[in-house]
C-alpha cells in the first residue's frame, strides 16, 4: 500500500480543478501549471527510485484489497513512462505560452492539458482493465476538447472523424471487456494473468488477445489502423500537436506491451507472430510517407509510425535484449518526437509555410534552431552517441537471437529512410538560399526554443548515459518477461 | 433468455455498422450510440443473466447475481453519454462552420481549410 503510486493522478487533477476557477487570469494560470508540472516531475522521479529500491508498488484505491478493488499498480516500466509524460507536459506547456494564441489561453487550455495528463498518467499507472478503459477516455475527452480547441474549419472536420474513430475502438474495447469477464469472470491484471496460466490460454483468450490487439492499435496506430492519424493530427495547433504525437500513441503502445506481456504471452506462435508482420508492415508504411511528402508535419507525422513499428517490433521479439530495446526506445522516441515536432513548429511559425519547398536558409538566421534541429534530426535515426541508438541495437540483438532476419533488415532499413526524411527537412529548410523576407525576431524563436532544447538536452544525456539508466530499464523488462513478480505484488501470495 | 438477448444484441450491432457506414453525419453518430448499446447489453449478458437475488446481504437469498457487470455498464453509459453529447455539439458546430454534414465532402483536401 503505497499513496506515491497514485499521486501523478491525482496532483494534475487537483491543479486542472484549481486553474478552472481562474478562467481570466491566464498570467496565474501558467505560473500554477509550470509549478505543478515542476511538482509532478519530482513526484515521479520520486517514485522512480521508490519502485527502483522498493520493488512494485500498489495501492488498492478505498482500501479495497486487489483482486476485489481497483487497483494501481506502479512497476518500473508505468514509473518510467510518468516520469517522461511529465517532462515531456513541462517542455510543451512552456511553448505554449508563445506560441498557442491569447484566444486558446482564455479558453480553457490550461486545465485541459492538465486532464490530459490525468489520462495519459493512469492509463500507465492501473492495475485494472477496465480502469484502463476509463483512464482512456479521461485522456481522449481532454485530447477531443484539445484537438477542436479554436474551431477552424481543418480542427473541427478531423476532430469528427478523430473521435468516430475513437469511439468506435471504445466500444470495441468495451464489448473484449466483457468476453474476457464472461471467461475468467476478474478484470484485475494480475488475475487475468493468473487465470490465463491456469488454462493455457485456449484459442477463445486468444481471439480475444487479437481483439485487443485491434482496440490498442487503433490508439497506437499500426499497420491497418493508422489512416487517420495523418489528418487528425495535423489539425491542432503545434504544442497540442506534439503532446498527441509524443504521448497518444505511446499509450496505445504501452496497453499492447501490458497485455502482450503480462496476459497473452502462451501463444507466442500465433500472436507475436502477427505482432511482428503488422510491425514490418507500419514501418514500411510509415517509411513510404515520410519519403511521399513535402510538408514538414507531414513528414514528422509519418515519423511517428515508423517508431511505432520499430517499438511493436521489440514486443514482438519478446525476449530480455528485445524488451530492453522497446523499452529503451519508447522513452528516446516521446522525447525526441516532442522535440522535433516544437521545432518544426518554430520553422512554420518563421517562413509561414509548412511546405519545405518554400523554405531555406534558415541556418544563417537561426544557427540555434538549426544546430538544435540537427542533433534532434541524428538522435531521432539513432546515430551512436544519442538516444536512440542503444534501444534499436538492443531490438535487433534481440531479433537476431529469435533468427527473425527480415524483420532486422527492415529495422535497419527504416533508420537510413528516417535519416534521409529528417536530414531532407534540414537540407531544404536550412541550406540554401532564404525563399522569404524572414521577419522573426532572434529573441522571439528563443523563446520558443528553450523547451525543444531541454528536450534534446535530456535525450542526449539518455543516449549518452545509457549505462546508468540501464539498471532501471531492465528492471521494467524483468517484470515484464516474469509475471510471476507483478502477480506476486499485486495479489501479495 | 441469453439466446434472445444475443439475437437483440447482433441486430443491435447490425443497425450500427449499417448506420456508421452512411454518409451523414447525423446516421453515423446514431450508430454509435446503437453500438455503446449493443455493447452494454453485451457486458449484462456476459455476467450472466437472472442467476441469483439482487446482490444485496439478506438471510433468504441462496445466491446473488454478479454485481461487477452493473457498476461497469454504469460506468460505460455514463462516458458513452459524455462522448455522444459532445459529438452531437461538435457535430453542430461544423455544420454551422462547414456547411455540409456529408462526409465524402469533409475530405482532407486543401479547398476545405
Amino acid at each position: 500500500m503505497s499513496n506515491l503510486s497514485f499521486l501523478p493522478v491525482l496532483w494534475p487533477l487537483f491543479t486542472g480543478i484549481i486553474l478552472i476557477f481562474m478562467a481570466k487570469k491566464i498570467k496565474l494560470q501558467r505560473w500554477i501549471s509550470v509549478f505543478s508540472s515542476l511538482i509532478g516531475i519530482a513526484l515521479s522521479s520520486f517514485l522512480v527510485f521508490s519502485v527502483h529500491s522498493q520493488g512494485i508498488l500498489t495501492l488498492g484505491v478505498g482500501s479495497w484489497e486487489a483482486p476485489f478493488g481497483i487497483v494501481i499498480v506502479a512497476d518500473m516500466l508505468a514509473s518510467l513512462l510518468v516520469l517522461t509524460t511529465n517532462i515531456i507536459g513541462l517542455a510543451i506547456l512552456l511553448h505554449s505560452f508563445h506560441s498557442i494564441g491569447a484566444e486558446r489561453e482564455a479558453n480553457y487550455y490550461y486545465p485541459v492539458f492538465q486532464f490530459l495528463l490525468i489520462g495519459v498518467n493512469g492509463s500507465f499507472l492501473t492495475g485494472d482493465l477496465f480502469n484502463l478503459f476509463v483512464f482512456f477516455e479521461v485522456m481522449l475527452m481532454a485530447s477531443y476538447v484539445l484537438l477542436v480547441l479554436g474551431g477552424t474549419k481543418i480542427q473541427l472536420r478531423e476532430s469528427l472523424k478523430y473521435i468516430i474513430v475513437n469511439v468506435l475502438s471504445s466500444s470495441f474495447f468495451v464489448i473484449m471487456v466483457a468476453y474476457l469477464y464472461s471467461i475468467l469472470g476478474t478484470l484485475n491484471m494480475a488475475q487475468i494473468s493468473q487465470r490465463i496460466a491456469e488454462v493455457n490460454q485456449p484459442a477463445i483468450l486468444t481471439v480475444i488477445a487479437i481483439g485487443f490487439l485491434i482496440v490498442f492499435g487503433l490508439k497506437g496506430a499500426i499497420f491497418p489502423l493508422f489512416q487517420w492519424l495523418p489528418g487528425s493530427y495535423y489539425a491542432p495547433p503545434i504544442p497540442v500537436m506534439a503532446l498527441f504525437g509524443a504521448l497518444l500513441t505511446k499509450v496505445g503502445i504501452y496497453s499492447i506491451f501490458r497485455t502482450y506481456t503480462l496476459m497473452f504471452y502462451h501463444d507466442q506462435d500465433f500472436t507475436h507472430a502477427i505482432l511482428a508482420w503488422l510491425a514490418i508492415l507500419t514501418i514500411l508504411i510509415g517509411a513510404i510517407g515520410a519519403l511521399a511528402y513535402w510538408d514538414v508535419k507531414k513528414i514528422i507525422i509519418y515519423n511517428i509510425i515508423i517508431a511505432v513499428g520499430v517499438i511493436i517490433f521489440g514486443i514482438s521479439v519478446m525476449n530480455e535484449q528485445g524488451l530492453t530495446g522497446s523499452i529503451l526506445y519508447i522513452i528516446h522516441d516521446m522525447l525526441i518526437k516532442a522535440a522535433l515536432f516544437l521545432l518544426i513548429g518554430i520553422m512554420i511559425k518563421i517562413s509561414c509555410s509548412d511546405d519545405l519547398r518554400n523554405m531555406g536558409g534558415l541556418i544563417k538566421p537561426y544557427p540555434a534552431l538549426a544546430w538544435t534541429f540537427f542533433i534532434a534530426a541524428l538522435s531521432l535515426a539513432g546515430i551512436p552517441p544519442f538516444s536512440g541508438f542503444a534501444g534499436k541495437l538492443l531490438i535487433l540483438q534481440g531479433a537476431a537471437q529469435k533468427g527473425d532476419y527480415l524483420g532486422m533488415a527492415v529495422v535497419l532499413l527504416s533508420s537510413l529512410i528516417v535519416l534521409y526524411s529528417v536530414m531532407k527537412i534540414f537540407m531544404y529548410g536550412f541550406w540554401g538560399t532564404p525563399k522569404a523576407d524572414y521577419r522573426l525576431h532572434g529573441a522571439a524563436v528563443h523563446k520558443m526554443l528553450i523547451p525543444a532544447v531541454i528536450l534534446v538536452a535530456i535525450s542526449i544525456l539518455f543516449g549518452v548515459g545509457t549505462e546508468s539508466m540501464y539498471p532501471f530499464v531492465s528492471q521494467a523488462a524483468d517484470t515484464l518477461l516474469n509475471p510471476d513478480i507483478y502477480i506476486k505484488a499485486v495479489l501479495k501470495e | 433468455m441469453e439466446l434472445l438477448l444475443a439475437i437483440v444484441i447482433g441486430i443491435l450491432f447490425m443497425s450500427a455498422t449499417y448506420l456508421m457506414l452512411s454518409k451523414s453525419i447525423l446516421r453515423i453518430i446514431i450508430g454509435t450510440g446503437l453500438l455503446s448499446h449493443g455493447a452494454h447489453l453485451l457486458i449484462l449478458t456476459m455476467g450472466g443473466l437472472k442467476a441469483g437475488s439482487v446482490p444485496l446481504l439478506s438471510d433468504e437469498a441462496a445466491s446473488y447475481v454478479d454485481p461487477l457487470p452493473q457498476a461497469l455498464i454504469l460506468t460505460a453509459i455514463v462516458i458513452s453519454f459524455g462522448v455522444t453529447s459532445f459529438l452531437l455539439v461538435l457535430a453542430y458546430r461544423a455544420y454551422q462552420e462547414l456547411g455540409t454534414d456529408d462526409m465524402e465532402e469533409m475530405r482532407g483536401t486543401k479547398t476545405n481549410e
